[in-house]
């Protein structure tokens, strides 16, 4: 019995030899990668994901980034040599389960060339392991984190990059605002346990104590706590000059709130991070947001104004976060990589080697964005950020510029 | 009598004596040290009583809607979170909209008033519709189909509400009118906080004045007691039980308006923490007992408020904020085995053996 069915295995694996040596001619492309190519068929697209928050409170960081995307995706006619670009994904929540459960979904999916995402540095943590054994680019417009781009770090993963500023710039930028420009010696940190905010509170507190500044407390909160009376008590001790808590919604909102009525922090200065600079910031933290302050990237020029333009064309709105021209370089970046490397046969069937494509996108040198100059290293760095410090002021979107720009001096906290 | 006694005692009794004295001495060890460390004003700790007593009186007005229908119907209403919930939720777009016209700021009296009953009416109408989809039609199964059936109903509501007003957070427009602060007798209280606390107290004292003194509270009571002979006694026991989840529900609308008042934001998630914390009050001041889920409700305030600062800071526990919700479950934990019926919860147990 058995050996009948070997049998029949053996001629049909024969036949199947003869059909395709039959065939057309499939040409002498040999994927040699090292770990492996995607073939696009000549009417099939090619498919790159995101891996974004895009639904719950920080939606806005995710949506804004997908549409800076579809842009990017306007711009180059919707086709990347003569094939469809196929652009859908998952939501990873901001959220480390988020990410695992989305890192799941895309890690799965062969025909996925590179990915955009993620939004929160805690779901890289827990997707890139997934996307990269997957033979994925993956490229961040947003997460910030130092060691997903540390080659020491084991949350460095092989095919990551962000066109993302990395939190050592940002941090180090808001300790020199707040020292020499606010020259403010007294601070207290708080941060939700996330990989972004416990990273840029490090940053952060590490250059403040070089620059000869205190940290009184160095404290941190649930994410999801609504009562931040015990947290904002044990700061109220330290009698800081500033708390910087560069932190998500809506636990921001909530202590940018509830600050004001601590005994003892009725004036003391709040700052948080890019996380925090979003309309619902102030749509949330109401009359309170007045004179609350955040550090994020500067993004300016000509070519700026007119992204803004098609944004708003497109979309119907003004962007609504900061992460869109990073994530319209990022996926720029990944075309222009594409083109670098594919190979393609004259019946239009497209092959994209996946090592290859990585190292492309390590190679971008001088790649003009709308970000800057971006040239990337071999960790995946690719930014080239300038920080600047924005308040708010209450019903007014977005927030005002102050830092560098010398000549406008800082609202006062009221 | 020393042998009967040692006969009693049985070594899971050593051991969690053994337990409940360890966390007791800790408490003690760590308020004595922290104290000693001086770190705190006195205005610090007043204030954050303050801000304890304003979340216990939410908790308390919360914890009423559990109790009530525990004390009737012997189930626990789980999907009383979206109950409490709805109501706010709801009332946002109320407030948004008194904001935009200035009435907000003009009429702050009025303009509550009016958020207030839009959010009690929500809150006692979708309650009205769980007992009578959700609860009538199971009344006579077993005690666990209702439980079931509660949390499906609670996730429903839930993503009802987010498919209506969305996923995101809406913030509750400020009230200009109760932002400053007074001094009584030497304490900068907010008037935020004295509203809630205020209209907590108002509101539990129109509910005991309900149960205790009305007809239909007479009613209620009789109900609680024994539902058969009740209704030999001429009472409608349909109607009582709804009359209850209304009034639940009114309650738990109150609760959410202020909530929304000292945490402005409101979302389709935000049922569950204070539900739960609501809960556990009741279930701490004994379950279907109604000063005993306001004493319960304002010691949980309390203990979170200030517990994590007064207890933790001394045992030099970095973020003591973060072990809130443990101190608070802890203290359910140690009140449950040393007192089983909950600190007013005696009556009940009577009623039951």
């Amino acid at each position: 019995m058995y050996k009948r069915l070997s049998l029949v295995i053996t001629a049909l694996a024969v036949l199947g030899m003869v059909l395709t040596a039959c065939g057309p001619k499939a040409a002498a492309y040999t994927c040699t990668d090292s770990i492996g190519c995607v073939t696009i068929a000549p009417t099939d697209p090619v498919h790159i994901a995101y891996l974004l928050v895009v639904s719950g409170a920080n939606a806005a960081l995710g949506t804004d980034s997908r549409n800076g995307v579809e842009i990017a995706i306007d711009d180059a006619g919707g086709k990347i040599l003569g094939h469809d670009i196929k652009f859908d994904g998952q939501d990873g929540l901001c959220s480390a389960d988020g990410g695992q459960a989305a890192g799941t979904k895309l890690a799965s999916d062969p025909t996925i060339i590179a990915v955009i995402g993620t939004s929160c540095s805690s779901e890289a943590r827990s997707a890139e392991p997934l996307l990269s054994a997957a033979g994925f680019v993956t490229i961040s417009s947003s997460n910030t984190a130092p060691d997903l781009t540390d080659p020491t770090s084991p949350n460095h993963y092989a095919g990551y990059f962000r066109t993302a500023h990395n939190d050592k710039v940002q941090g180090a930028a808001a300790a020199d605002f707040v020292y020499n420009f606010l020259h403010l010696t007294k601070a207290a940190t708080i941060h939700d346990g996330s990989l972004y905010a416990s990273s840029l509170v490090g940053v952060f507190a590490d250059n403040f104590k070089q620059d000869g500044g205190t940290i009184t407390t160095a404290t941190s909160v649930d994410p999801n706590a609504t009562d931040m009376s015990s947290v904002l008590a044990s700061v109220a001790t330290g009698t800081p000059d500033i708390i910087y808590f560069p932190i998500f919604l809506p636990a921001g909102a909530f202590i940018i709130d509830q600050a004001k009525t601590t005994p003892g922090l009725e004036n003391t200065k709040l700052m948080g991070a890019d996380g925090l600079y979003s309309p619902d910031v102030m749509n949330t933290a109401g009359a309170s947001v007045e004179g609350f302050m955040v550090s994020s990237p500067i993004v300016q020029g000509a070519a700026y104004d007119a992204f803004v333009a098609k944004y708003v064309a497109k979309f119907g709105e003004q962007p609504i976060n900061i992460f869109h021209a990073h994530a319209y370089d990022a996926m720029n970046i990944i075309i222009a990589a594409i083109k670098k490397v594919a190979v393609q046969e004259t019946d239009g069937t497209l092959y994209i080697p996946r090592q290859a494509l990585r190292d492309a996108v390590a190679a971008t040198k001088d790649f003009q964005g709308l970000t800057g100059v971006l040239t990337c290293s071999a960790s995946g760095d690719c930014a080239n950020p300038v920080i600047g410090v924005y308040t708010y002021h209450a019903g007014l979107y977005p927030p005002e510029l102050i830092w560098p720009t010398k000549y406008i001096k800082p609202t006062a906290t009221p | 009598m020393l042998r009967t006694w040692r006969q009693h005692i049985t070594l899971t009794d050593i051991f969690i004596w053994v337990i409940g004295l360890v966390i007791a001495a800790a408490v003690v060890w760590g308020t004595i040290s922290t104290l000693r460390l001086h770190l705190y004003t006195s205005s610090g700790w007043l204030d954050l009583i303050i801000r304890g007593l304003a979340l216990g009186g939410v908790y308390a007005l919360i914890a009423m809607g559990y109790t009530m229908v525990y004390g009737i119907l012997k189930m626990i209403n789980f999907a009383h979170s979206e109950v409490f919930m709805s109501g706010p939720f709801t009332a946002v777009y109320v407030a948004l909209g008194l904001a935009k016209s200035g009435m907000l700021d003009k009429q702050p009296i009025i303009s509550l008033a009016i958020i207030s009953v839009v959010s009690m009416g929500v809150s006692a109408g979708i309650a009205l519709l769980l007992e009578r989809i959700c609860y009538r039609p199971l009344r006579n199964a077993p005690r666990l189909v209702p439980l079931i059936t509660a949390i499906g109903a609670s996730f429903f509501l839930q993503y009802t509400f987010r498919g209506l007003f969305g996923s995101g957070s809406y913030g509750y427009p400020a009230i200009k009118a109760l932002q400053q602060s007074f001094t009584f007798a030497g304490i900068q209280i907010y008037k935020t906080q004295a509203v809630v606390i205020v209209g907590a107290m108002v509101m539990m004292l129109i509910l005991y004045g309900i149960v205790q003194w009305t007809k239909i509270g007479k009613a209620m009571r009789a109900v609680s007691e024994d539902k058969e002979a009740a209704e030999l006694m001429g009472i409608d026991v349909d109607r009582i039980i709804v009359f209850t989840f209304a009034l639940g529900g009114a309650s738990a609308g109150a609760a959410g308006v202020l909530y929304s008042l000292l945490f402005p934001v409101v979302n389709f998630y935000m049922g569950f923490i204070p539900s739960i914390k609501a809960f556990t009050a009741a279930v701490l001041g004994g379950i279907g007992n109604v000063p005993g889920a306001f004493l319960g409700a304002v010691i949980l305030g309390l203990l979170e408020s200030v517990g994590p600062n007064l207890f933790l800071t001394g045992l030099g526990i970095p973020s003591p904020s973060q072990l809130k919700d443990a101190i608070a479950f802890i203290v359910l934990v140690l009140i449950l085995i040393f007192r089983p019926t909950g600190l007013l919860g005696e009556r009940i147990s009577k009623d039951k053996a």
